[in-house]
């Protein structure tokens, strides 16, 4: 489905801030697969995802989907075949604009927009519907402004709107990190609901490598800009966290540095 | 008493017109959250359009349209200095601002063109209404206003205007969600400019002439016409009250510095000062708010917390 061949990224490039982000990448996606990813912080997961969705430009390399060529379309073109939900809740919504609103700016991703009503009110019974779902009393408040809402319930309302149209693919960078634990449960149990449902393909970095060993089929590790591990199948499932830790000092040739990712 | 009284109402008529501008200005500066100095050029180039054309013998309504027309091709060029060049937003609204100093100069092929004695779009209400100047002046400003009012209202409504919005919100959502939000500000500039520059086509015509400094400070009358029409409009307004706020607060300014401009120490020279001052204190007023409640929020702590010793003291007791 989705092809990554051989792809690199260098920031800042030929200045002392020098980055190389990623170093030949290659990334075969299956349709239907749902891959985590794991690894340190500057390791890559994030450019990775933002090449995907088109934030970054491609030094070299190619990115191919169901045949389409995506390595020099805009981000907003690529949109019509990506979800994507950031680390921060903020990031996904507009704020001073309500959940309706900003539904209805999800439902068009990918349409063109022109002089017709923003929303409609069949749309409406539909936003309703979905929003009942989420089970955080938001169908009653269709008119609020996003910014009223908490950091979860921003987050599983970007979520939804990442799922409306049901997107080629679905991208997940850290979207539970920055939630507290409970919160972070629930959203991560609507994400299971909304992706299996519609059976999305998806991309999710993670912290959290109990999540990352939990759910999807595949799992990837990435340490400097290249991927040193992949899991699928039985071996995914029979990893644990100390498998993962022995995994990356292996084949980092170094001990997995990132707190974060040991406290979880 | 009635000179002053008239004087009054010309301003208020004045800031209809100047509403135009306003609402421009509100478009870009906060839906769009773009401040765009490009107005300055604009307002002149409506201006100077309108009269030039008025001039040639143009029908005056349609050279009236046509400057607006032209206003958004302004707009236009500083999207495309911003979007497509990457230059900030201030810079880029210099950039044509600037360069339309000359453009204005050789449309009116001068610094000053006049059109006393000639047909515009106010003597035909001047006509209408029985040769009331006042009267007329009134009802074209809120017939205008009006009209455009619906119009933005009824933009705003649809799926170009909100993703508008959205980009004015949060540009990053805009992008992952499909919208070319290079378009979306240069649309808005458009819109924005070209209402500016309907806007110096109707001063242009009420005061008879068009000149190469009517647009200086109008960025600067534009953001007080929007800071005043906000102090007096609640969060909970319905978005066409807010954008007849607007309008009212281009009203409320004229009348200022027409009252103001009437003290005799000051001569008509000095508004640009006045209003000025006028914007710096609309703008300091939150900070100025806060300081004020800070103080009183601290001496609720201080009267709170007399209270809790009070009530541990009976408690002991």
């Amino acid at each position: 489905m989705l092809r990554i061949e051989n792809i690199s990224k260098t920031f800042n490039a030929g200045t002392i801030n020098e980055k190389q982000a990623l170093k030949n990448v290659n990334l075969y996606i299956n349709d239907g697969d749902y891959i985590t990813v794991i690894g340190g912080n500057g390791a890559g997961k994030s450019t990775l995802l933002n090449i995907i969705s088109g934030v970054h430009t491609i030094d070299e390399g190619e990115l191919i989907l169901d045949g389409i060529k995506l390595t020099k379309m805009p981000e907003f073109k690529r949109a019509q075949y990506f979800g994507r939900v950031f680390q921060d809740p903020l990031m996904g919504t507009a704020s001073s604009m309500e959940i309706e609103e900003n539904l209805a700016l999800a439902y068009r991703r990918g349409k063109f927009r022109g002089l017709s009503w923003a929303i409609t009110q069949s749309e409406r019974r539909l936003y309703q519907t979905q929003l009942s779902r989420l089970d955080l009393g938001l169908e009653n408040r269709m008119t609020t402004k996003v910014g009223l809402l908490s950091g979860g319930q921003r987050q599983a309302l970007t979520l939804l709107m990442a799922t409306l149209v049901k997107p080629k693919m679905l991208l997940l960078d850290e979207h539970t990190a920055a939630l507290d634990p409970k919160t972070a449960k629930k959203v991560q149990d609507l994400t299971q609901e909304l992706t299996q449902e519609n059976n999305i393909t998806t991309l999710m970095i993670t912290h959290n490598m109990k999540d990352a060993i939990k759910y999807g089929n595949r799992l990837i590790m990435m340490h400097d800009g290249k991927i040193i591990y992949e899991a699928s199948g039985e071996e995914k499932k029979s990893l644990r966290v100390e498998d993962l830790l022995k995994k990356f000092e292996q084949n980092a040739g170094s001990e997995l540095v990132n707190d974060r990712m040991l406290l979880a | 008493m009635i000179s002053f009284l008239q004087s009054i109402l010309g301003g208020a008529n004045q800031g209809l017109l100047w509403a135009l501008l306003a609402l421009g200005v509100f478009i870009t500066y906060r839906i769009l959250d773009f401040a765009d100095l490009t107005a300055e050029g604009s307002f002149t180039l409506g201006g100077a359009t309108a009269v030039t054309l008025i001039v040639a013998g143009v029908e005056p309504v349609l050279s009236t349209l046509i400057a607006f027309l032209i206003g958004t091709i302004a707009g236009l060029c500083t999207g495309v200095l911003h979007t497509k060049l990457k230059i900030p937003p201030i810079l880029a609204g210099i950039l044509t601002m600037i360069a339309l100093y000359s453009v204005n100069n050789r449309v009116m092929e001068g610094a000053y063109k006049g059109i006393s004695r000639i047909n515009t779009v106010i003597t035909y209400f001047e006509n209408l209404m029985g040769n009331s100047k006042m009267l007329a002046n009134t009802m074209i400003g809120l017939l205008v206003v009006g009209i455009v009012i619906a119009l933005i209202y009824w933009f705003f409504g649809t799926e170009k205007g909100s993703a508008i919005r959205a980009t004015g919100n949060n540009e990053k959502m805009c992008r992952a969600l499909g919208i070319n939000t290079d378009n979306t500000k240069i649309l808005t500039l458009m819109i924005s400019n070209g209402l500016i520059a309907l806007s110096g086509a109707m001063v242009a015509q009420q005061q008879g002439y068009a000149d190469i400094s009517m647009g200086i400070g109008a960025i600067v009358v534009g953001l007080a016409s929007v800071i005043i029409g906000e102090a007096f409009m609640s969060q909970k307004f319905p978005f066409w009250l807010k954008l007849c706020f607007i309008a009212l607060g281009s009203v409320i300014y004229r009348i200022i510095i027409t009252i103001v401009i009437s003290i005799d120490i000051f001569e008509s020279s000095d508004m640009k000062l006045l209003t000025a001052v006028i914007v710096i204190i609309a703008l300091a007023l939150p900070k100025l708010k806060t300081a004020v409640i800070g103080n009183n929020s601290k001496k609720r702590k201080q009267q709170e917390a007399v209270l809790a010793e009070g009530e541990d003291g009976n408690a002991e007791n």
